[in-house]
């Protein structure tokens, strides 16, 4: 029997490597492509800044164009999902739904909500998961049923797993022919809403695009370079690579625009052919197996994405201070380092892994000692590639509360950036208000004389860094012993 | 509620009629499956209560409390109350729990005279601070072997009037007389306050932990060095470090020091000029206590390095809290014989390779060493495993420190370095964000 599908996009807006669909259209007389804009469902589950939803929204843009492609459309229905679900599974006389499956909390409520609905409304549910390399459990089990909290021992793990799932064939004109598409007039009343319908401001600097086909570009050009790709190494101190990256994919894995499985394929090959052939955790696909490894971790631990409850995460005494967590966020904090890095965030939602290393140790162990929850927030709101798993992560790791290493180890502001850009020229870029300062000063414009400064043609006014200054040198070598006892007395 | 285990054996004290009927119900209990009676919880023997007792965190053992007289009068029992620690925190500023304002007033008021290793977790708000000095004040009745002030936070009290302070302090170093441990880093101690540490507590006292108190000159732990004889551990910061020190630590009288920590720190680059020790007095301390750990933590700015690592110096454990520069490096590798174990945090773009090198040669008995944000090329890498073998029994090395060349790559040199250490070893990752 064939089935009435609705298909529920929700993190795999793509069509490339999409198992799901295909199981759909190869079960199905009639497909129903949906994305349910549930904004309280979002809005309640991450933070999303302007940037992102502008990403979002570009992204079903593509996913319709593409679908339109091969005769098909892609039907964007506002409002609650369960609403919205029971309402059309009865106009259209749905009997399957299927969805991709995703290990976030709010995404597996969402699904046991829509298998009740199937149970009461007499429809089938099928999800698949796609969006990490391996099944996680998979590697769950191997581990007597709890995820490897080093990277070392998931590195184990996988060997020991073979490769990843295959990407699923390409989806093609003749698969969407065999089931009937929705009416145009459908479409029309059902079309991806523009930011400005949603109440968003239309304002975006920055320079990433949303969506699979841009994806697929990116992804080409990053293949292209086919003799850096092979001997690749996590970027060392290159000044160029802290500006936004034009072969940069993370936003593209993490709203599932393209397939990390695909990827992953597509390097295992080149590397077949290139001669000297990089093991992780020094190759590119490490960037895509730290993925794996928080998806990993966090799809086994209650709790991941805060401290109270969080069985790996160490349980600090960190402050409450509201004035200098705004500073933070806002660029203010007086040390261009970290406020260009800020800035660049703000203005284009993607700051190279480096950079994210800086601002959240300064605001965890290194200077503030703000709590990393409060930085994994406004990562969410304002990184594009924003990711439940990653995000809390990384930020878990940075702020040294989870993952830890022998030694800890602090990122001096100053130091660190004249180490990765010397010249300045990051921070001339994003702070232009500094553009003239000579680089010897620039990553401490407070040095500099104060003729200096008029030359520069931007005084500092002492009254606001000093303070941020004493900052950062009371507190890190108090931190370093704040980080010893928090872990001796735990 | 964790349920502590229920020891079978029957205490010899006490009416063995009661004990041998106890036995009795509880096995008629054991072989009924329908169970008629429970047994009697209430009439279990306190000396059962209270190992049971021992294994319950203070919360379930409050609520077991209140089940019933007997229950209670164990809970009060001086052997539940030797240790303590104080969790002062503040709500509004702070995430963790704390220590219930009305169980401090019971503890005062019954068991001030029962309690022996105390110590106060505070967090960073002057209030806590406060509440701990509070406390203190009102232990006239103790008798410590140990105490312990820690800052989990920012040195909350340092904010507070170091009158108010010192007095507080004071009250527990008249009436202890036997204090054996003291963990004071942090705090605004003074030189008239060890004074009256000394003057109670010099036979009893083993260690000492008082880095970063500003207020303390050398003549003041100098004192202490004098008549503490039988101090093992101590720790302080650079400042209050002198030949005299060191003379009185290697005395005669004085027992063989196991563990000195110093720190040495600078709150501005070029403010402060640190003075110099002598030569013979690092060879008198090490001549009277050969095995003792020196650990140094370094917290100042490249240029302040002058006066260090000049000559031979008994240095086991050394840290490098900020940037350290090649030739500071370079002079470690020739003045730190005894040197055990390594951290740079980070140190410059130019390759520390000789420096390396030089290290794995002279330091004998170096097994821990950590890089952060040094650059070392992969032969020299290699060659300093090689040198030092298997003896490294612990190597941290940021994945970004290590510079391929001609002859290894990044991919090599994992297996080199595991070869040569003798077991499996990779650079420590920071992930891909």
């Amino acid at each position: 029997m064939l089935h009435r599908t609705i298909h529920l996009f929700r993190k795999e807006l793509r069509l490339h490597d999409n198992p799901v669909l295909l199981a759909a259209l190869q079960s199905s007389e009639a497909l129903y492509p949906v994305y349910i804009l549930d904004r309280a469902f979002l809005t309640s589950s991450m933070h999303i800044g302007a940037l992102r939803w502008h990403f979002l929204l570009q992204s079903l843009e593509d996913l319709h164009k593409n679908l339109c492609q091969l005769g098909s459309c892609l039907l964007v229905i506002q409002g609650e999902y369960e609403t919205v679900l029971r309402d059309h599974i009865q106009r259209w006389n749905i009997t399957q739904v299927t969805l991709d499956a995703e290990m976030e909390p709010f995404y597996k409520e969402m699904e046991a909500n829509i298998q009740r609905l199937g149970a009461e409304l007499g429809f089938e549910v099928l999800s698949l998961v796609s969006h990490s390399l391996y099944d996680t459990q998979r590697i769950l089990d191997i581990n007597g049923g709890s995820p490897p909290l080093t990277y070392k021992r998931f590195l184990h793990i996988l060997s020991l797993l073979g490769d990843p799932e295959v990407p699923v064939r390409n989806l093609t004109a003749e698969d969407f022919q065999r089931c009937s598409a929705p009416d145009a007039d459908l479409a029309e009343s059902y079309r991806v809403p523009l930011p400005e319908d949603l109440k968003i401001s239309p304002e975006n600097l920055s320079p990433w695009r949303g969506g699979e086909t841009e994806g697929l570009q990116r992804l080409e050009q990053h293949l292209t370079d086919q003799g850096w790709v092979a001997s690749f190494t996590k970027p060392r101190t290159i000044p160029n690579s802290l500006l936004p990256s034009t072969t940069g994919l993370s936003p593209y894995f993490s709203m599932g625009c393209l397939s990390v499985r695909t990827f992953f394929y597509r390097l295992s090959n080149i590397y077949a052919q290139a001669k000297h052939h990089s093991l992780p955790p020094v190759s590119l696909q490490g960037q895509l197996l730290w993925r794996e490894f928080f998806y990993t971790v966090a799809s086994a631990t209650p709790n991941f994405t805060q401290m109270a409850g969080n069985p790996i995460c160490l349980q600090i005494c960190w402050y409450k201070d509201a004035e200098r967590l705004h500073k933070w966020k806002m660029a203010q904090t007086g040390f261009p380092w970290i406020d260009a890095i800020m800035t660049q965030l703000r203005q284009e939602g993607w700051i190279h892994h480096l950079a994210r290393h800086a601002v959240a140790c300064f605001l965890t162990r290194g200077d503030l000692w703000i709590s990393w929850e409060e930085g994994m927030k406004v990562f969410e709101e304002l990184l594009l590639d924003a990711d439940y798993s990653i995000n809390a992560g990384n930020w878990m790791w940075l702020s040294a509360s989870a993952f830890f290493h022998q030694y800890t180890r602090i990122f001096c502001p100053v130091r660190f950036g004249k180490r990765t850009d010397p010249q300045g020229n990051y921070i001339r870029k994003y702070l232009p208000i500094l553009k003239n300062f000579p680089s010897k000063y620039i990553y401490e414009p407070w040095t500099a004389s104060e003729e200096e400064q008029k030359q520069a043609g931007c005084i500092i006014d002492d009254a606001d860094d000093p303070m941020e200054i004493k900052v950062k040198r009371d507190h890190s070598e108090e931190n370093i012993s704040k980080g010893k006892v928090a872990r001796t007395t735990e | 509620m964790k349920r502590g285990r229920k020891t079978n054996e029957a205490n010899s004290s006490s009416s063995e009629d009661t004990t041998e009927k106890e036995c009795k119900r509880h096995k008629v209990v054991e072989k009924k499956t329908a169970v008629v009676q429970s047994p009697d919880w209430a009439n279990l023997l306190q000396d059962i209560i209270l190992q049971v007792f021992q294994y319950l965190p203070l919360l379930d053992r409050a609520h077991a409390s209140q089940v019933c007289r007997s229950w209670n009068q164990v809970f009060h029992m001086p052997d539940l109350w030797r240790c303590f620690e104080f969790e002062l925190n503040q709500p509004a500023t702070s995430n963790l729990r704390t220590t219930h304002p009305e169980l401090i007033k019971q503890i005062i008021k019954r068991h001030s005279n029962h309690l022996q290793y105390v110590s106060f977790k505070v967090d960073s708000s002057k209030e806590s601070a406060e509440a701990a000095c509070d406390i203190l004040s009102q232990l006239v009745n103790c008798s410590l072997k140990t105490l312990g002030l820690i800052s989990t936070a920012r040195p909350s009290f340092m904010d507070l009037p170091k009158s108010h302070f010192i007095s507080a302090l004071t009250v527990v170093f008249v009436n202890s007389k036997s204090l054996s441990s003291l963990k004071i880093d942090d705090t605004p101690v003074d030189d008239p306050s060890l004074k009256v540490l000394v003057a109670n507590n010099s036979d009893t006292l083993k260690l000492l932990k008082m880095s970063s108190c500003p207020h303390v000159s050398p003549a003041g732990i100098l004192c202490v060095a004098d008549q503490c004889h039988g101090l093992r551990e101590l720790a302080l910061n650079y400042h209050l470090l002198s030949d005299e020190l060191l003379l009185a630590l290697s005395s005669e009288k004085h027992v063989r020091l196991e563990h000195l920590r110093i720190d040495v720190v600078s709150e501005n680059p070029g403010q402060t000029q640190f003075h110099t020790i002598q030569k013979s007095s690092w060879d008198a301390f090490i001549k009277h206590s050969p095995k003792v750990n020196l650990v140094m933590y370094f917290f100042l700015y490249e240029e302040e390095f002058d006066p260090f690592f000049r000559y031979e110096i008994p240095v086991t454990h050394l840290y490098f809290g900020r940037s350290v520069s090649k030739d500071v490096l370079g002079r470690v590798g020739l003045t730190c014989p005894r040197l055990v174990e390594l951290v740079v945090c980070a140190n410059g773009l130019r390759p520390l390779d000789e420096e390396l090198i030089c290290i794995a040669e002279r330091c004998k008995y170096l097994s821990a060493v950590g890089l952060g944000e040094c650059e070392v090329s992969c032969s020299a890498f290699v060659e300093f495993v090689k040198m030092c073998g298997g003896r490294l029994s612990q190597l941290s090395i940021m994945e970004e420190v290590l510079i391929p060349d001609q002859k290894y790559s990044l991919e090599q040199i994992h297996w080199e370095v595991s070869k040569h250490l003798g077991r499996v070893w990779f650079p420590d990752m920071m992930p891909t964000w």
